[in-house]
């Protein structure tokens, strides 16, 4: 067992802090400020090899796989979380299309995500939510050489910054009714709905997608008609949770920076607050959370990395990184006392993004759901 | 063009600056307490000498004198897309002045042979002499241009170099092969891309002693330094307070005496 990262490793996670340190802070304002994603940074980050950093080199990516992934998600959202939440979404787009799609539909999908020319997209929840993915609505009817899709997809990142949309939609009765479609904005009957105002990761864009007897080519039908639920299932567990992981995880790391900076720094009673023993209990808890949890963000990508079953460790990641940033950041705010709860101060935003991330990409209660059901498993008697 | 020289020179990371300590036998820097960074302005240096490559080929070398550890360092100039990399490695090296360091230098653009401009950054942000360039360029006989800020190329090959001077830029012709040191105005240097850092795995980092370069050892580090430091004193500054009394009136003109007595009005 070696837990050190590689030379390889330690360098682009330094490649990816210093494009970090210096791009991303200028267009932050804005980002809180319209909830836009910085559609200028694409091609930089294409560039340096992020938007691809999981996709195979002969489709326009880097190929470095999961543990790259996590460390470039993990930089991004040290310095702003909505970074790294937009990214992991294109990354499961990129993911879907790699893992299902034809070498047609790679060819013409798969490389401009890698490119960074546009954004990935996978839209599965309906209106009526998204952890009941079996129940959703929007339907998909073949009618000759076209399927129909008719319904609504809500809460999608990257709606409005992407040229094409992953969607499930059902194309029969039951859980293997479902199937997954390349839909391309300009297809007729697709429509773009309203943007979200959401209170955190503001500089990644959530809206609504909208299919009115929307006409998607058969052959953008992506994998087998009713292989859309194992699609959905497969991306999120392993791509997306991993993601959502690991953008909690930057946020982490931000919070017990600012946290431990601003302890050493703030005097009271004529020494910095972080001689008191009641703020460096505050801190160790901190800190405890972050060295965990990147062992468990790091082991799902990993696992991921080296073709082994990841779900499980990917949701437990997801659920504790996602927690543990939430409370970091609290407390966070709490060390910074009254300068916590201003705009100045970044403590504040991290809390905001790092309670965004809970429900996104599976709710912690579905996470609990699975780590439960493993949990038991071994002592399960047999019917 | 054949060849780029890029000299390189690892400095202790600025975001670690508050834990720098001297050793008060050498009277110099404890390098090895805090990490080290590429200098800074070598990074512009470096891109300079890629974009020369990139529009009239040849390769770029990277040139640095400083301990084993600098590896990891020169590794990453070979991800930003620089060919290969030459270190100058040796304990006899160790507490080189300027001077030293750019006879050191000098030899090791000698070894590596053949090459039409060296590009270094004008100065490094730890001793920040911005005396090695010159020197380099006077060892091996060259010119030297420092506080380069553009550069561009004519059709008969030589080199328009913009610099700044006091209250403004002067515009030189030269004909390399030539020194020249940049300032960060020059450029803004690459992001070290993924597929650079796979590339820079397979290139080549020479590591050559004083054995290869046989430069007499009396010339050279500590004991070959004709700069001495004289001594080490640590300043302390604090701020001065004073608490005036009275009314608001009072305290006012009070507070306005002070401004006066001490000219800032």
């Amino acid at each position: 067992m070696d837990f050190r990262f590689s030379e390889r490793e330690e360098m682009l996670r330094k490649s990816v802090r210093e494009f970090a340190e210096n791009e991303i802070p200028p267009k932050m304002e804005a980002m809180e400020k319209t909830g836009d994603f910085p559609a200028e940074l694409l091609k930089p980050m294409a560039d340096l090899g992020i938007m691809g950093v999981i996709t195979p080199p002969e489709y326009g990516g880097v190929g470095l796989g999961y543990v790259a992934r996590t460390i470039a998600l993990e930089e991004l959202g040290r310095v702003c979380g909505a970074m790294p939440m937009a990214l992991q979404v294109h990354h499961m787009g990129c993911a879907v299309i790699n893992d299902f799609g034809t070498e047609e539909q790679k060819k013409k999908y798969l490389v401009p995500l890698a490119k960074g020319e546009t954004m990935g997209v996978v839209a599965v929840t309906d209106p009526t939510g998204g952890s009941d993915v079996v129940g959703m609505k929007t339907s998909a009817e073949l009618r000759g050489d076209k399927y129909i899709l008719n319904g609504r997809k809500c809460f999608i990142t990257n709606s409005h910054n992407s040229d094409f949309w992953v969607v499930i939609a059902r194309t029969a009765e039951g859980a293997k009714g479902l199937s997954a479609f390349i839909v391309e904005k300009d297809f007729p009957g697709a429509k773009l709905g309203r943007k979200e105002n959401k209170f955190g990761l503001r500089g990644a864009n959530t809206g609504e997608l909208a299919f009115d007897d929307c006409e998607v080519p058969k052959e953008n039908l992506l994998g087998q008609e009713g292989g859309g639920l194992a699609a959905a299932i497969k991306t999120i567990s392993e791509t997306g949770r991993t993601g959502m992981a690991a953008t909690a995880l930057g946020i982490l790391t931000a919070a017990y920076e600012e946290a431990a900076k601003f302890a050493s720094e703030r005097p009271l009673y004529g020494k910095p607050i972080a001689a008191l023993q009641a703020i460096q209990f505050y801190i160790a808890e901190i800190y405890s959370q972050l060295e965990i949890c990147r062992l468990l963000c790091y082991r799902a990508s990993w696992l991921k990395d080296n073709d082994m079953r990841c779900d499980n460790e990917a949701a437990l990641a997801k659920y504790y990184t996602c927690e543990a940033a939430a409370n970091a950041a609290k407390k966070a705010v709490e060390i910074h006392g009254s300068y916590g709860i201003m705009r100045e101060y970044a403590v504040q935003r991290l809390l905001r993004d790092a309670m965004v991330t809970i429900p996104a990409g599976g709710t912690a209660e579905i996470a609990k759901v699975l780590l439960a059901r493993a949990a038991l498993a071994p002592f399960k008697k047999q019917k | 063009m054949k060849r780029i020289i890029v000299c390189v020179k690892p400095v202790p990371d600025p975001k670690h600056w508050g834990r720098v300590s001297m050793d008060p036998d050498t009277m110099t820097l404890r390098r090895e307490v805090i990490p080290s960074i590429v200098n800074p302005l070598d990074k512009h240096a470096i891109e300079a000498g890629l974009s020369v490559r990139d529009s009239f080929g040849g390769e770029v070398v990277l040139l640095s004198m400083a301990p084993p550890s600098a590896q990891p360092l020169l590794r990453e100039g070979l991800a930003m897309g620089a060919d290969r990399a030459v270190l100058l490695s040796d304990p006899v090296f160790a507490g080189s002045d300027t001077l030293a360091t750019s006879l050191i230098l000098a030899a090791g653009c000698r070894y590596i042979g053949d090459f039409d401009l060296i590009f270094l950054g004008n100065m490094s942000i730890d001793g920040s002499t911005a005396q090695v360039c010159s020197q380099l360029a006077e060892l091996l006989g060259l010119p030297n241009v420092m506080h380069v800020t553009g550069l561009s190329w004519t059709n008969e090959g030589k080199v328009i170099i913009t610099r700044k001077i006091e209250n403004g830029f002067s515009k030189l012709v030269g004909i390399p092969p030539l020194v020249l040191s940049v300032r960060k105005e020059l450029n803004k240097p690459r992001y070290v891309p993924f597929t650079g850092i796979l590339a820079a795995e397979s290139k080549e980092i020479r590591v050559l002693s004083n054995n290869d370069l046989k430069i007499d050892p009396s010339q050279i580090g500590l004991a070959g330094s004709p700069t001495k430091m004289a001594g080490l004193e640590i300043r302390r500054f604090e701020r001065k307070r004073e608490r005036l009394e009275g009314s608001p009136e009072e305290i006012v003109r009070k507070l306005m005496d002070k401004i006066y007595q001490i000219g800032v009005i």
